[in-house]
């Protein structure tokens, strides 16, 4: 058990012991938290106001849609055409994007690409066709509002059957809160990249090493990393040294539980809504029977845990055959959980598993392709040396995007790395030549912890490639920062410094995401979907938003089918808001 | 002042060493810094010719232009004041405060640089450095400094200075900065300062740090002769209450050399000391 981060995180108002439902704390704030009200049909009304919330003691405000905190759930139907009018009592612009999905550029909700905000106390009437089903999220686009508090599950029911195979349908939105004001969070960081790593490298771990293995094994673990100056545990920049965990909005001490009869088959619709958390999440003692990532049917896949970021959905289907299980999910850097409960009756709760040990990152994450597998790993400064033969499964040629070269050759994605010219500045702290392209590591932390955990190689959209034409060709952008810094950036440019990325109206193109930073980054295409395929070309899975892990290279596929201006950006917030954001224009 | 000198000696030589029995430079070079080859993908080369809110379904505004409304935290100024040593001496003749410090305001890449460094006793500051510098980003770990120095203090004359220097993070996180300097009447300085964190824990820091300064020229009046004039190395110990607020005590030796040992000595001052510190270091 990791005392320090247990010590350390916010587990929440309620007393341990003593579980406050969520209607008490609602009673004495104003504000409704826990299970949202779902809205159904096909006219809307939402109101963003401010609300206050007391989630550490210290009564803050944050910024929410009808009071609720998450908003309500927006139950559409797949064809209908829905209304939804938005009235902002803010004192400053406001905006809601609707999270993965398929509408016109004008309703996708990004003040400043697709519409001009909403003005405080003004409204603005969103009306589009909806045109697919599952589980997907809104959120504020407008600053760091997100964070604040404004967001909400959208659920759609197919257009044919009228509800689900399941007995139970929860929508189960994490999320994290912290009482900085974000632009805070930001300011620090620009001083001090580390500032919430509290798991930084010591003398004392090196000690450990020297007396467990030798010292120079263990100069040779800190080696590369000292001399590149990088941290091998920066795996988040925000900690739950500022955050508390949310489920429904209710902290770990608020359990929000959800109730089922013994026997009951129970979907979640679990969505990730934070600003800045990965959380890896699983039910100990269930098996997590995936059927939907991103709002797409996948073929169902069995698996105890899985690992989503900012952004991204994920359907699971259980069937609970005891009284009460804990939902854990424990942040990717360990320093804290979000949790809740499912159970046969309020009141109940499990015991709440320990958070794991801290993992560093590897040098396939610093450095990328040195071997082909979720155990390509840590064999400290040798495997770097085995990494620069080992390349199996990569391209033996190049087959970039150079201009007029013959379409038959973009069937299988380039693996070599084009780094950019302004990769070489102030603004990138390193560069990766040999990337992973490899689908099947579920990611630092969760290699080899003896649970069956989901990686992008287990999801296989049901039907296969909705559009099978080879791509025309490639577009290539390699994700960038500077962790001393605090910068983030697509080629080492920043948004406000870029031009945007031109997609031809109606063709189908590849984009090529190559990861030259240690964090995972969930990347996130507006108005189309990413279509992620495999290192030989084969189609692999549907997303909105694609988790992109360190060093590695990821190549999907888009249609663009859809002509405007739309946003393209890391769903981590902070780095959206340092400038790991592209304008796409579709035309 | 020997002892704690080859304690910061042995620590640099130590990693010195490290750093040369590595070889895998070369890697490492290759995926930081270096120049862009000729054949470098042009980062602008996705964009068919548009401009951020410009061109087709860019947002209409009110007057007529289009210019883009979106900006985020990437064009915007960010101020802090950093703290890193405002401490007393307990045996010190003469010097009973020092400060050292630093605020910047800028953006990541280009930002206003205003550091402050003096001592003082009984309600005066005898020795004051302060410099107001434009720092730009040359490097993933590097800045360059151009600006103006002044120093001042009662007892003393007040020297102007042109600053040049660069600031940043080495390999190995030794945290470095070198600034020369030009004067009037042809007086030149160089300073060199460096400073490494050993985390002990999460909280507890060590921090040793070592400063020299060269001079062109003596200058008798404000008590520097030429060549090597001052070093000082010292070793604080803090207690990060939290990331901006920690206390520390150490120890620092301070040597004078050359010929402005022999001003000190002349004026019956003793041109090496060490004492025990004790201080804060904070930023906001």
């Amino acid at each position: 058990m990791n005392f320090i981060g247990r010590r350390r995180f916010v587990q929440g108002l309620a007393a341990s012991g003593l579980l406050v439902p969520w209607v008490d704390i609602a009673n004495a704030a104003g504000t409704r938290f826990g299970s949202p009200d779902v809205l159904r049909g096909t006219e809307f009304d939402l109101v963003i106001d401010e609300v206050p919330v007391n989630f550490t003691g210290r009564p803050v405000m944050a910024t929410t849609v009808n009071g609720s905190f998450p908003g309500p759930t927006l139950r559409f139907r797949e064809g209908e055409t829905v209304t939804i009018r938005v009235t902002n009592r803010l004192r400053e612009t406001t905006s809601i994007h609707w999270h993965g999905l398929i509408l016109p550029y004008q309703m996708d909700g990004v003040p400043g690409i697709s519409f001009a905000g909403i003005p405080a106390g003004g409204s603005f009437t969103y009306r589009f066709r909806v045109q697919q089903r599952g589980s997907y999220w809104y959120h504020s686009h407008s600053g760091f509002q997100e964070m604040r508090g404004l967001y909400g599950s959208i659920v759609i029911d197919p257009a044919q059957s009228p509800r689900l195979g399941e007995d139970r349908d929860f929508t189960v939105l994490l999320s994290d809160w912290s009482d900085e004001d974000p632009m805070r969070i930001m300011a620090k960081l620009k001083v001090q990249g580390d500032y919430y790593n509290h798991h930084r490298p010591t003398a004392i771990d090196f000690a450990r090493d020297v007396s467990a293995t030798s010292l120079e094994a263990a100069l040779a673990r800190r080696r590369m990393w000292n001399e590149m100056r990088m941290s091998p545990t920066d795996l988040a920049d925000v900690s739950s040294a500022t955050l508390v965990h949310l489920v429904n909005g209710c902290a770990p001490d608020g359990n929000w539980t959800g109730l089922f009869k013994r026997g009951e088959s129970v979907r979640l619709r679990l969505v990730n809504g934070s600003g800045n958390t990965f959380y890896d999440l699983r039910i100990p003692g269930l098996p997590l029977r995936v059927v939907e990532v991103d709002g797409q049917a996948i073929e169902p896949v069995t698996v105890d845990e899985f690992r989503f970021g900012p952004g991204e959905t994920c359907d699971v289907v259980v069937h609970p055959d005891e009284d009460v299980y804990t939902l854990f999910a424990q942040t990717m850097d360990r320093s804290g959980y979000a949790r809740a409960t499912l159970a046969v009756r309020e009141g109940l709760a499990a015991p709440t598993p320990a958070l794991d040990k801290i993992e560093w990152l590897t040098m396939a994450d610093m450095m990328g392709a040195m071997d082909h597998g979720p155990m390509a790993g840590m064999q400290g400064m040798q495997a770097a040396d085995d990494g620069m033969e080992g390349m199996q499964g990569m391209q033996p040629m190049d087959h970039g995007a150079h201009a007029g070269q013959p379409p038959d050759l973009l069937a299988v994605p380039s693996s070599r790395a084009r780094h950019a010219r302004t990769e070489y500045g102030p603004g990138t702290d390193m560069r990766v030549d040999m990337a992973r392209t490899n689908l099947d590591d579920p990611g630092v932390g969760l290699r080899n912890n003896g649970r069956r955990v989901l990686s992008i190689a287990d999801m296989k959209t049901v039907g296969g490639s909705a559009d099978i034409r080879t791509p025309t060709r490639e577009i290539e952008l390699h994700l960038t920062g500077n962790m001393e810094r605090y910068t983030w950036s697509f080629d080492g440019v920043e948004f406000g410094s870029s031009t945007p990325v031109h997609f031809r109206h109606g063709e189908r193109l590849r984009v090529i995401m190559h990861n030259d930073t240690m964090m995972t980054h969930p990347m996130h295409l507006h108005g189309m979907w990413s279509d992620v395929e495999t290192a030989d070309g084969d189609f692999q899975v549907r997303r909105h938003t694609v988790p992109i892990q360190p060093a590695q290279r990821v190549s999907f596929r888009v249609t663009a089918d859809a002509p405007g201006r739309w946003a393209w950006h890391c769903h981590l917030m902070l780095h959206m808001d340092a400038g790991m954001f592209r304008e796409v224009v579709v035309a | 002042m020997k002892a704690i000198l080859s304690l910061c000696v042995m620590a640099m030589s130590a990693w010195a060493a490290s750093a040369q029995s590595m070889d895998h430079g070369a890697m490492s070079m290759q995926m930081q810094g270096g120049d862009a080859p000729v054949d470098a993908r042009d980062p602008d080369a996705y964009s068919g010719g548009y401009r951020l809110g410009h061109g087709l379904y860019a947002l209409p505004h009110p007057d007529g232009v289009t210019p883009h409304h979106l900006m985020m935290s990437d064009q915007q100024n960010f101020g802090s004041v950093l703290i890193d040593r405002l401490e007393r001496s307990g045996n010190s003749p003469g010097v009973e405060t020092v400060y050292d410090g630093r605020a910047t305001f800028g953006t990541a890449y280009d930002k206003l640089v205003l550091k402050a460094e003096g001592e003082g006793a009984r309600g005066r500051v005898g020795d004051a450095r302060t410099e107001l510098l434009w720092g730009h980003a040359v490097g993933a770990y590097w800045d360059t400094q151009l600006g103006l120095r002044n120093d001042a203090g009662s007892g003393r004359p007040g020297r102007n200075w042109l600053a040049f220097g660069v600031q940043g993070l080495a390999p190995y996180w030794f945290e470095l900065e070198a600034t020369a300097y030009v004067g009037e009447g042809g007086r030149t300085a160089l300073r060199l300062a460096g400073e490494y964190e050993l985390l002990i824990t999460q909280r507890l820091i060590l921090q040793p740090r070592i400063e020299t300064s060269f001079h062109g020229r003596s200058d008798p009046d404000a008590h520097v002769g030429s060549g090597l004039s001052n070093a000082v190395a010292g070793i604080r110990l803090r207690y990060e209450i939290n990331r901006q607020f920690a206390p520390y005590i150490g120890m620092e030796s301070t040597g004078a050399y050359g010929s402005t040992a022999d001003m000190i000595r002349s004026a019956g001052g003793r041109p090496r000391q060490t004492r025990w510190v004790a201080g804060v270091r904070m930023w906001f």
